[in-house]
């Protein structure tokens, strides 16, 4: 049996083909190498996202999030939901709270749930909890270390947090101002973080990217630009949204403001997996735009 | 949709604050704002709103409905979460912004055009349909969602990026056809006409 077992909601983005398949693969790769177990939810659905509200109102995303975690009731039962997605944990954890506090509210949920298929009734009876989380709470720094093999020493890395894996729930212990786990986790693979990286949670404009390009690419550009200012030479986030929108936009950036920008953005999981000795298709580095070289020159050495 | 909209001027005569309170996520915490402006400063895209959030709670408590709910202005907001975490008073903020725009949307006052407001829709519908995104049909509909000569236009802008996911395998070609969704589509599709039917109920839009 593994170390520690988890209920897992992966979300729409994880899926094979979509925005942050190489966010899961690495993610995958971290967790084996860790005796982590993830037991996906079955037939887990959208959990809405932030954009939702407009069209979906409060009830009808409360239930999407209240059907994923009554299903995990039914089949994970004991064990805590663990979401990889900043988007996907931030609805399923507010879901949880807003049903905890309204008794209304709960009852509208699950006259609504009986609707659906596996007779499903939401209790609140696990916990809604984020990848970062369970890292840091369940194993510990000192755990997380233990199966490093490679270091990434040489690399100096922007630990962009950004916003919805830091506020309004963000991680016990950290501020919302300027969370240190990231650039903790960056060092214990043996890479060195930014200390100063002032654009650690500036938004990168969300969903809003696609409908108010230029106002978000002006965002973009400030986090891009202070990771450059203070020598950088990857961007390291916790969020599929923040990564998909720092990186991709790029291009239009450079012709926008005349900028060079070239930044590698990745996720710290697949940090973790190339500093566990993963190879470059483990860590999902195959699914970078802007390839992050130096992760796959390491990745390609043997181990020491 | 206008007639809803003038029956819930009518019920609410004189008091868009009371209306707010009754009908708008979280508006029961209007009353608490104390104007100190901490949100308008904290917002990522403050200069862009015509009415920071600090003045749209001033301008509920003064009646002032058709400029609020007409308004841009909640449909700026990118759910970043800083005005929630710095107000002073713990007004969750952003869900009264969400909750405001739901409302406008729903009473037909929004702003046709607002890019937010309809990617907001699309998103929604698309996720609706099988129970999870499908990225491709998400990203063409919306290049497509005002004609096909400005579709093209749109889609010929994008085509750096589209090629880049495409190469990265983080886009798929064929989702048109493949993407599944879920399998209890159908019993997501029942589950969510009902949490809309209750919540139209509760909040009297229901005809």
């Amino acid at each position: 049996m593994a170390r520690k077992e988890y209920s897992f909601y992966p979300g729409c983005s994880s899926e094979r083909l979509t925005s942050a398949s190489n966010y899961m693969v690495s993610v995958e790769a971290m967790c084996k190498k860790l005796d982590v177990q993830l037991n996906e939810i079955p037939d887990w659905n959208c959990c809405g996202a932030s954009i939702g509200y407009a069209e979906g109102g409060e009830l009808p995303r409360h239930v999407m999030n209240a059907r994923n975690l009554a299903i995990s009731e039914q089949v994970n039962k004991g064990q805590d939901v663990v979401a990889t997605c900043a988007a996907c944990w931030l609805g399923a954890r507010e879901t949880k709270d807003r049903l905890a506090h309204d008794s209304d509210l709960l009852a509208e949920t699950n006259e609504a749930l009986r609707e659906a298929g596996m007779n499903l009734q939401y209790k609140g009876e696990q916990e809604v909890r984020h990848m970062v989380e369970v890292l840091i709470e369940d194993l510990g720094y000192d755990e997380l270390k233990k199966p490093v093999v490679k270091s990434l020493e040489g690399i100096k890395f922007a630990g962009y947090v950004g916003c919805q894996t830091n506020r309004p729930f963000g991680i016990v212990g950290e501020s919302f101002e300027n969370p240190k786990y990231l650039d903790k986790l960056v060092e214990i693979v043996g890479g060195e973080p930014v200390e100063k990286y002032d654009q650690k949670v500036t938004c990168c404009g969300g969903a809003l990217a696609f409908s108010e390009p230029e106002k978000s690419q002006a965002q973009i550009k400030k986090i891009i630009e202070s990771a450059y200012d203070h020598g950088a030479e990857m961007i390291v986030t916790p969020c599929p949204v923040c990564q998909m929108n720092v990186e991709v936009y790029q291009g239009q950036i450079n012709k926008r403001y005349g900028t060079k920008f070239n930044m590698p953005v990745t996720y710290y999981s697949q940090l973790m997996a190339v500093a566990y000795g993963g190879s470059a298709k483990d860590a999902g580095l195959d699914g970078q735009i802007i390839r992050a070289r130096k992760l796959e020159e390491i990745a390609a050495k043997g181990a020491r | 949709m206008g007639d809803i909209n003038t029956a819930m001027a009518e019920q609410y005569r004189n008091d868009f604050l009371k209306e707010v309170e009754a009908n708008v996520e979280d508006g029961q915490w209007v009353k608490m704002c104390m104007q100190c402006g901490v949100c308008s400063g904290s917002c990522p895209l403050g200069p862009a709103w015509e009415h920071p959030p600090q003045e749209i709670f001033m301008m509920i408590r003064a009646g002032r409905r058709d400029e609020v709910l007409k308004s841009e202005s909640m449909w700026m907001c990118t759910s970043c979460y800083n005005c929630i975490v710095r107000c002073p008073r713990e007004l969750p903020i952003t869900h009264i912004m969400h909750g405001l725009a739901n409302y406008a949307h729903r009473l037909g006052l929004a702003p046709k055009m607002n890019p937010t407001r309809r990617f907001a829709k699309k998103f929604w519908n698309n996720l609706a349909k099988t129970g999870r995104v499908n990225e491709i049909e998400l990203s063409v509909g919306l290049y497509f969602m005002d004609g096909f000569k400005t579709g093209i236009a749109r889609a010929w802008a994008m085509k750096d990026i589209g090629i880049g996911m495409l190469k990265a395998k983080r886009l798929n070609p064929f989702g048109f056809v493949t993407h599944k969704g879920c399998k209890d589509k159908k019993g997501i599709q029942r589950m969510l006409k009902k949490a809309r039917e209750i919540e139209d109920r509760r909040k009297g839009f229901a005809a």
